[in-house]
């Protein structure tokens, strides 16, 4: 049965000065589906919700619901007509209780205009009763864990009796078995009728969620089917317009001795007894749910945060990494997984963002070689494909991948024996997901070591030659490449084997 | 890529447009203004301003500031000018204004990175302490008659004032520091990330010292020139001179949110409100309505800094969209063929 039209958005055009975001786009969405919204970073798609949501105003062009024009001029009247958004940027306050943020805005007041904060606990608790989140409603939203917040999220919608809800890459911080979660709660709205737009960089997802799928491409939409009448290549051609042959650029490298070994590695409370090792030309990934501790092993052997027992052997020889001098020093680096938070200096240019960690390379004898700095970081970025206007340019104007690629360069002028890399690409488009898996390949092809943090299994399967997995703090298998699989993965990462 | 450097360096150069708009402006004003006399008096009254918004730019570009300026400047001022009375010696009263200055800072720094008090607090608490021991230690009581130490802001090398010279040894070492030291550019990423700074393998804490104990250097350094021009010990002198500093520096370009901020900038920020106090005093300006100015001018100023960076930003995303749009053409008309 053809569901009816629940949104429809018509030549709609939006313009930011100097550059066309959107144009001429045609979309809509069926009542009770799931309406997948696809595209590279920059094609549009947060600009087009960002109009649906009332952020922007269209300079052209007409919103319908239920086939009535409507005029949304701001989030609150979005609201009113029943349309909600859940950004990928969490926003909540995270000194306020789960109460409030639940009813942020639109708290239920008495007839004397105070806070009802009796009916406001009530409602509270009901809702999270039929979530099964064992929270109090007074407790502070930044106790809670990043997909509970999600969640939180969603009821917010959900409580607010939305039509029309908004995904913009939910399950970018959480985890698989929480997504499986989340796609449940997906089933159940669209048995009630709602609708939903479901934007998402991770095609496996897509497909296995959406009932339409629509590919936006430089803010134009490019094509629109039904789910069961398109796969993931085509979608992934049509995003990038062009033909992307093997997703993994995995060759088979020589591997050498063993180069890093990591002994009874323990931090208290947070993991324990962790034991691996590296060889040389070898990529390994570490895989397991969020909170599993593989970051923050990670960050030990970094020299970001403290051990309380265990030892690290490089090259045959016990090292002391204390600070992430001593790392740096004995050629470990690492990439973060919060790009914003531990990678850039967002004010400074991309040429002192990628020298920042070997400022001895190029201040020495008194005074900076500015124009020898040049033309090192010039080449790191040509063989890292760094798409920027000038050397100059400061580095929060780069998009996500490219900012990313500037990071690598940063390690990658370190020369490093090992390269450990920490989700490195959460939240980049496709093209510079290739490249990055491009430069792990060269890597580990001379002799280095990879040491891959991800919670994107078919990445850490089409890219590393052994896999550990972590589970509540200690490592809980190891696989070999020849019997990777996702099933495998999963029942380690959830401690079922 | 023209017009991208273009308006780099229109935004590197605009301040100094602005000071010598500044200069033509005051010279029309007054003829007085360009005399032979103003132009030293202007960089003599200029001099320990000048030298707290160096102070001040490096603790702003890594992320801090210092309240505590002025009242420290007081406290080794004193003491400097005491140890002079009590021992004719220009050269122990110098170091000891120095010594006293870094020490300050010295506990500012132990604030601010062992206790993690915000730099705010930490140097508020500062100013009220060393202001109380100066009043304190000199019973509240200015010590006049200077004599020979009056040479520091007073006197000069041939026809150049010594005060003078002391701006220019110290914006050089300044520029020198920020441009061309590991120091600089660490201090540039502690400010613009303290996260990713520790992340890329600076010791943030080590260099935050460093800062203070450097601005500590140049508010002991100021503490001699203010007493030295003024012939007084003062304990109650120099009362909001952080404030003098803070507005040169961030008038001069650097940015409040950190990472960013020039030598050359803060420069022009200190003479461009240097010319502003001269012209109305020349003028007759009321006092008050000089304050009101001097509000206003700040205002102006963070709104214009805040107003060009985002047209830059938008303009720079306009044009990288541009660059991958190409790229994007090459690589699939490259593939098809």
């Amino acid at each position: 049965m053809e569901q009816e039209i629940k949104l429809r958005v018509s030549g709609i055009e939006k313009s930011f000065p100097g550059v066309k975001a959107l144009s001429n786009i045609e979309f809509k969405v069926r009542k009770g589906t799931v309406h997948a919204l696809c595209g590279e970073n920059g094609a549009g798609k947060s600009t087009l919700m960002k109009i649906i949501n009332g952020i922007y105003k269209p300079d052209k062009g007409q919103i319908y619901i239920d086939e009535k024009p409507v005029k949304i001029q701001n989030p609150i009247q979005a609201r009113n007509y029943g349309i909600a958004m859940i950004a990928q940027e969490l926003n909540y306050v995270p000194e306020m209780s789960i109460e409030e943020n639940l009813f942020l805005g639109r708290l239920p007041k008495k007839k004397t205009g105070s806070v009802d904060w009796k009916q406001l606990r009530k409602k509270t608790e009901e809702f999270l009763k039929n979530e099964n989140l064992p929270y109090h409603p007074t407790q502070k939203m930044k106790t809670l864990t990043v997909s509970d917040i999600q969640m939180i999220e969603i009821i917010k919608a959900i409580s607010n009796d939305a039509k029309i809800i908004v995904m913009d890459e939910p399950t970018s911080a959480i985890t698989q078995k929480e997504v499986d979660t989340l796609f449940e709660k997906i089933k159940v709205l669209k048995e009630k009728g709602v609708s939903i737009i479901y934007i998402s960089h991770k095609m496996d997802e897509v497909f296995q969620i959406a009932d339409d799928i629509t590919v936006l491409r430089d803010g134009t939409v490019v094509e629109s089917h039904p789910a069961s009448e398109i796969d993931i290549d085509k979608v992934i051609s049509l995003m990038v317009g062009r033909k992307i042959e093997n997703a993994y650029p995995k060759e088979s490298i020589d591997i050498g001795e063993t180069l890093l070994e990591v002994k009874d590695l323990s931090s208290k409370g947070i993991y324990k007894d962790i034991n691996f090792h590296v060889k040389k030309g070898e990529i390994i990934g570490f895989a397991g749910l969020v909170g599993a501790g593989r970051t923050e092993v990670m960050r030990s052997i970094f020299g970001l945060d403290p051990i309380t027992s265990g030892s690290i052997i490089k090259d045959g020889k016990e090292i002391q990494i204390k600070t992430v001098k001593d790392s740096i020093k004995n050629d470990i680096v690492m990439l973060s997984e919060d790009r914003k938070r531990y990678g850039i200096i967002p004010m400074r240019s991309i040429t002192e963002n990628a020298s920042l960690s070997s400022l001895e390379k190029i201040i020495y004898g008194g005074y900076a070689h500015e124009k020898e700095e040049r033309k090192i970081v010039k080449d790191y970025f040509n063989k890292m494909n760094v798409k920027s206007p000038t050397m100059d340019t400061a580095i929060q104007n780069l998009s996500g991948g490219n900012q990313q690629k500037v990071l690598l360069a940063k390690w990658m002028m370190r020369n490093p024996d090992i390269l450990i890399l920490d989700e490195p690409t959460r939240g980049i488009d496709i093209g510079a997901k290739y490249e990055i898996y491009k430069l792990m390949t060269d890597v580990a092809k001379e002799g280095k070591g990879v040491i891959i943090v991800s919670s994107e299994l078919p990445e850490l399967i089409g890219m590393c030659d052994r896999i550990y997995v972590m589970c509540q703090g200690v490592i809980t298998g190891e696989l070999q490449r020849d019997v990777f699989s996702q099933e495998s993965i999963m029942r380690f990462a959830t401690g079922t084997e | 890529m023209n017009s991208e450097k273009k308006s780099q360096i229109k935004e590197k150069y605009s301040i100094f447009l602005v000071l010598l708009l500044m200069i033509v402006l005051c010279t029309c004003f007054n003829r007085n203004f360009m005399s032979p006399d103003n132009i030293p008096n202007i960089m003599k009254q200029l001099a320990v301003a000048t030298i707290l918004a160096y102070g001040e730019m490096l603790l702003i570009i890594s992320g801090m500031l210092d309240l505590s300026s002025g009242a420290v400047l007081a406290l080794s001022g004193v003491f400097s000018v005491y140890v002079y009375k009590g021992t004719d010696s220009l050269l122990l009263a110098f170091l000891v204004a120095i010594f006293i200055a870094v020490a300050c800072n010295i506990v500012n720094a132990i604030m601010v990175t062992n206790f993690k008090t915000p730099p705010f607090i930490a140097t508020l608490a500062m100013q009220m302490a060393a202001r109380g021991i100066a009043l304190l230690f000199t019973n509240g009581q200015n010590i006049p008659q200077l004599g020979r130490y009056t040479v520091f802001g007073q006197g000069s090398i041939g026809p150049v004032p010594i005060s003078i010279l002391f701006i220019v040894v110290i914006t050089i070492v300044i520029w020198y520091i920020l441009r061309h030291t590991r120091l600089g550019r660490s201090l540039y990423a502690i400010g613009g990330n303290e996260e990713a700074a520790i992340a890329s393998g600076i010791s943030v804490n080590r260099n935050k010292y460093i800062v203070f104990i450097i601005n500590g250097v140049l508010v002991g350094i100021a503490g001699v020139l203010f007493m030295s021009r003024v012939n007084a010990g003062l304990p109650n002198g120099a009362v909001g001179y952080e404030m003098e500093g803070l507005t040169a520096a961030i008038v001069g370009g650097t940015s409040f949110s950190g990472g960013v901020g020039t030598t050359m900038g803060t420069f022009a920020g200190a003479l461009i409100i240097g010319c502003l106090n001269n012209i109305m005093n020349l003028t007759g300006v009321n006092s008050y309505v000089q304050q009101i100015v001097k509000g206003t001018i700040i205002a102006l100023a963070v709104i214009w800094d805040i107003y060009s960076k985002n047209k830059k930003t938008t303009k720079v995303i306009l044009v990288e969209n541009e660059k991958e749009k190409e790229w994007n053409e090459e690589k699939s008309s490259g593939s098809i063929a």
